[in-house]
């Protein structure tokens, strides 16, 4: 028998709104416990939420990013239940009537056709606080709760079940948080909780319509632990089944360390959230004007760039994907190219020396000191033969290093290409007369030894000959003795 | 006349005329709150912290730069938040809690040099309506200590009512300003929904909380309606709808007014002394030129059940906070998690509280939601349409506040339900988001007061100041 998984995701994304989404208190990551907190998300006696419009905002650029409708109105509601790490003993979020549904996000699995997954629904939410087990300054039969995180505004991403393999669901994430990131609205990190995923997974035999029992998945701190753990449980699944088992429906906690979901310690009961709507907020209410002012300040989607990048440029889809990926990335790439005649050098260079830089020192685009300005000089100067591409790799590097022009770094470090005959004239002499058994057989019909002689003039001249003359002006000379 | 007994208006004059000082008027209250210690209207005093206020407040008005308020010594109802004092609820589980912020109200009437003397006893959470409920004990009415004050705003009405301080704030989720406001006899007013913020006021049933005055003159109350009124940032549900100047509906007539009488108010159940003070109430309005109209309000036999779906509802939520973990009472050596909730609020709750939160949670719950918050909800907006259709005929309704007067303490304590039913004509104004002002008219045949409530349109508290004014100034206890 064989069996076809069907995979649903629920992702929350932390937005990057300077003040939590009912309250002022800033939302920056890493405080001293309890530092970021005030009446309001502490949820002390007679406070009130006040709704932060620039979580609005966010979530409407991600609904045009993702092709939902957006709802003209909207409620808050409250889901209730007891956690020491939930001051107020309820959750603001939203449940009859959410922001916007019915988006999609286009995802590409390597090898697959491009397919599309439905979202259910987008809505807004706050997130709660932490509660802190084991830690050094902890007892053992005690809790902490730290209150920072209550209040920061959260987007919980409801998906179709439309997923039918575990790569699916990581092209998925892996898309989800270019979007999010090229957005600026999230930094769609899994590993410190700024984007988390839970999935629902169940299996059927192949063809037939009604869905199988589904388990929920928590606890995956990164998109390969969600491939993992998916692969785990469908396997899981299937192996129950054919042994004439029945799925029982429960949730699975991923663990990373051993590579296996295990049941979550059961409860008696299951929560009933009561949800009702907020009575202290008012609906969220929008109109064409204000979502059209934000469909005007959204940036160039990561698929459209893709696009662009190829037709604009000229580029081979494989670049335009590699330099498509970060935002960051793709604008430093534009503003390299569009100073320079030679787009694909420009693209070469961003994938080949930037990225490499970026990997190597963990830097962030906005980190580096050489900056598309500097790229694009040094292209230049390669195309205008001031240098070459040998020499070019060095000046990169320096320039990387220091911050200082290359033109600069150029005459500093006298790196000049070395193009004219009369100036190589006595470094062409010399190793010809240093190396007479290269030149007695290139003359007696071995002309790959010629590699070797230009090896030795670049080395003569520390790479900066022109090395198009260094060949001609040998071959030359290299005639002139043959005779 | 004792200083004790002024009202805000004639005391500020005395003390503009420097004939008295804020001074000794704040010593006089402090010894008036010891000789009526027995009333119990009060958890906390502000001896010291007060009597440096009034200092405070005399050099002002010396000085020509005091506020509106000063000479206004308030007691304030202990679930509005006063910066680094006591906000108890009246419970046990918030007995031990300061708050560290001012309420939006308290900040306005500070900044107009209000003093306050001290925070009000009061039903625990302000459910209940005869201040029976509270973890610091039951207050008694200074009318007949024998008898209860009425509730939530127990403290406050007995205060004002026993001279221990010139004016209070109250709160009004179902009747909880104006019905002990009747049983007292002062004044007491509950503003339109979001009129007033609500932030800094302990949340019971948030769609239908206000905070609202409770004095001892319908002046006193436009005055402190026109301080306290004003949309907030912090209170999303507050209006901004212009605050009108309140005090200008005073010594106004009733030509030409049409008052209506809405005909379910007046059936069984209620007192016949009670109604008739409201019939002669309306008999007054007529001679002085109103007209009288009979309208009707057909869901009103609704709004007792509708009321009590909706706001435990609402409770059980907003009471959820209160679970020993972060702050307030905390049961000792608690063993896990859910004995922590579990002894916590079983101790820490009186059983009111615990009455509500259970009902509320239950017609939340799966399966009940429907049936119960849903259905209340439309109910609700069915009392709102009435409220709507019999506005178009008339600018303001008369109806009694209470069906009977002040009952004896102990008398409906064992019996909710009869106790839910004394806010037969008060929880519909609630419900529909009005305002409402009860004036004390009456005084039955044992000398206890009867107050007539005036129901007005959304943000018109001006014609009901107006004609509470009037009746006022004609009241049956005037002769």
């Amino acid at each position: 028998m064989k069996y076809e998984p069907v995979i649903g995701l629920e992702v929350h994304i932390q937005l990057l709104t300077e003040s939590k989404i009912f309250c002022s208190c800033s939302t920056k990551f890493g405080a001293e416990q309890n530092t970021h907190v005030c009446p309001v998300c502490l949820g002390l006696p007679g406070v009130l939420p006040v709704l932060n419009e620039k979580v609005v905002e966010y979530a409407a650029k991600l609904a045009l990013a993702t092709n939902s409708r957006i709802n003209k109105r909207s409620i808050f509601a409250r889901k209730n239940y007891f956690y020491p790490d939930l001051p107020k003993g309820y959750q603001i979020s939203q449940f009859e009537e959410p922001f916007c549904e019915f988006g999609r996000v286009s995802i590409k699995v390597e090898g697959e056709e491009s397919r599309e997954i439905g979202l259910t629904r987008i809505h807004l939410e706050e997130d709660a606080g932490k509660s802190v087990h084991a830690e050094s300054f902890v007892s053992k039969d005690e809790t902490l709760v730290d209150v920072n995180r209550c209040g920061t505004p959260l987007l919980e991403i409801v998906s179709e079940p439309d997923f039918r393999t575990p790569k699916e669901a990581a092209a998925y994430l892996t898309r989800l948080r270019q979007i999010v990131r090229y957005l600026e609205i999230c930094d769609g990190n899994m590993e410190e909780g700024s984007m988390r995923c839970d999935a629902n997974i169940s299996v059927r035999p192949y063809g037939q319509k009604e869905l199988g029992v589904k388990t929920e998945l928590k606890n995956m701190n990164s998109i390969s632990s969600v491939e993992k753990a998916l692969e785990f449980e469908i396997n899981r699944q299937i192996a129950v089944l054919n042994e004439g088992g029945t799925i029982s429906q429960q949730t699975l906690l991923w663990d990373a360390d051993r590579n296996v979901a295990e049941p979550m310690r059961s409860k008696e009961y299951s929560d009933d959230y009561r949800y009702f709507p907020e009575p202290d907020l008012v609906p969220v209410e929008v109109n064409e004007n204000w979502i059209n002012r934000i469909a005007q300040s959204m940036p160039e989607l990561p698929l459209a760039k893709k696009r662009r990048f190829v037709q604009e440029f000229d580029l081979p889809e494989y670049d335009a994907q590699v330099l498509s990926e970060d935002r960051a990335i793709a604008e430093y790439f534009e503003t390299t190219a569009q100073k320079v005649a030679d787009k694909k050098a420009a693209s070469n260079m961003v994938m080949g020396e930037v990225l490499r830089v970026i990997k190597e020192q963990q830097l962030r685009v906005e980190d580096l000191k050489i900056t598309p300005e500097h790229l694009s000089e040094i292209i230049n100067m390669i195309a205008e033969g001031t240098i070459s591409r040998n020499i070019a790799k060095k000046v990169f590097n320096r320039v990387a290093e220091t911050g200082t022009a290359p033109r600069v770094v150029v005459e500093q470090e006298g790196l000049l290409q070395i193009s004219d005959a009369s100036a190589l004239e006595e470094t062409l002499d010399q190793v010809l007369q240093d190396n007479p058994n290269e030149v007695q057989a290139f003359l007696t019909g071995k002309e790959k030894v010629i590699g070797f002689l230009m090896g030795q003039v670049m080395r003569a001249t520390s790479g900066k000959a022109n090395p198009k003359s260094v060949n001609e002006l040998l071959r030359k000379k290299l005639a002139d003795l043959k005779s | 006349m004792d200083l004790v007994e002024l009202d805000f208006f004639t005391a500020r004059e005395k003390l503009t005329k420097r004939e008295i000082s804020c001074k000794e008027l704040y010593e006089k209250y402090l010894q008036r709150i010891d000789k009526g210690a027995h009333l119990n209207a009060f958890i906390s005093v502000f001896a010291e912290k007060g009597r440096k206020r009034a200092d405070e407040i005399d050099r002002k008005l010396a000085s020509g730069k005091a506020g509106k308020l000063a000479g206004m010594v308030l007691g304030v109802k202990d679930l509005i938040a006063v910066r680094n004092e006591l906000t108890t609820c009246g419970s046990k589980i918030l007995s031990n809690f300061v708050s560290p912020y001012d309420a939006t109200v308290i900040r306005k009437l500070l900044a107009e040099d209000v003093i306050i003397i001290g925070k009000m006893n009061m039903d625990e959470f302000a459910m209940g309506s005869s201040n029976e409920n509270s973890f610091f004990g039951a207050v008694k009415n200074p009318v007949d200590v024998e008898r209860v004050p009425g509730g939530s705003s127990g403290g406050s009405a007995a205060a004002v009512a026993g001279n221990l301080c010139m004016a209070a704030l109250g709160s009004d989720t179902g009747g909880s300003i104006r019905q002990p406001a009747s049983f007292c006899g002062v004044v007491g007013l509950k503003p339109t929904y979001g009129r007033i913020s609500r932030f800094g006021l302990v949340a019971y049933a948030s769609s239908l909380d206000q905070i609202g005055p409770v004095t001892k003159s319908v002046a006193d109350t436009a005055l402190l309606l026109e301080v306290m009124s004003g949309g907030d940032k912090l209170d999303s549900t507050s209006s901004h709808a212009a605050v009108q100047n309140f005090t200008a509906a005073l010594g106004q007539d009733v030509k030409g007014l049409k008052i209506g009488l809405p005909k379910e108010y007046f059936s069984e159940g209620l007192d016949k002394q009670v109604a008739d003070a409201v019939s002669h109430s309306a008999d007054i309005l007529k001679s002085a030129g109103a007209e009288i109209v009979q309208v009707s309000l057909p869901h009103t036999e609704y709004a007792i059940a509708t009321y009590y779906i909706l706001a435990t509802a609402e409770a059980s939520s907003n009471l959820a906070r209160y679970d020993g973990a972060r702050y307030g009472y905390r049961a000792a050596d608690v063993v896990d998690l859910d004995d922590m909730y579990v002894r916590s609020r079983t101790e820490g709750f009186g059983a009111e509280v615990q009455r509500r939160i259970m009902l509320g949670t239950y017609v939340l719950s799966a399966g009940y939601y429907d049936a119960y918050y849903r259905k209340a909800q439309k109910v609700r907006t069915l009392i709102k349409q009435d409220f709507e259709r019999a506005f178009r005929k008339v600018d303001c309704l008369l109806t009694p506040t209470a069906p009977t007067t002040a009952f004896k303490i102990g008398e409906k304590v064992d019996d909710p339900l009869t106790m839910y039913l004394s806010d037969i004509y008060t929880v519909s104004v609630n419900l529909a988001g009005l305002p409402g002002i009860s004036v004390p008219f009456a005084l039955d045949s044992a000398g206890l007061p009867i107050g007539v409530q005036l129901i007005g349109k959304a943000f018109d508290e001006e014609t009901i100041i107006r004609v509470a004014d009037f009746l006022e100034r004609n009241a049956d206890t005037n002769s």
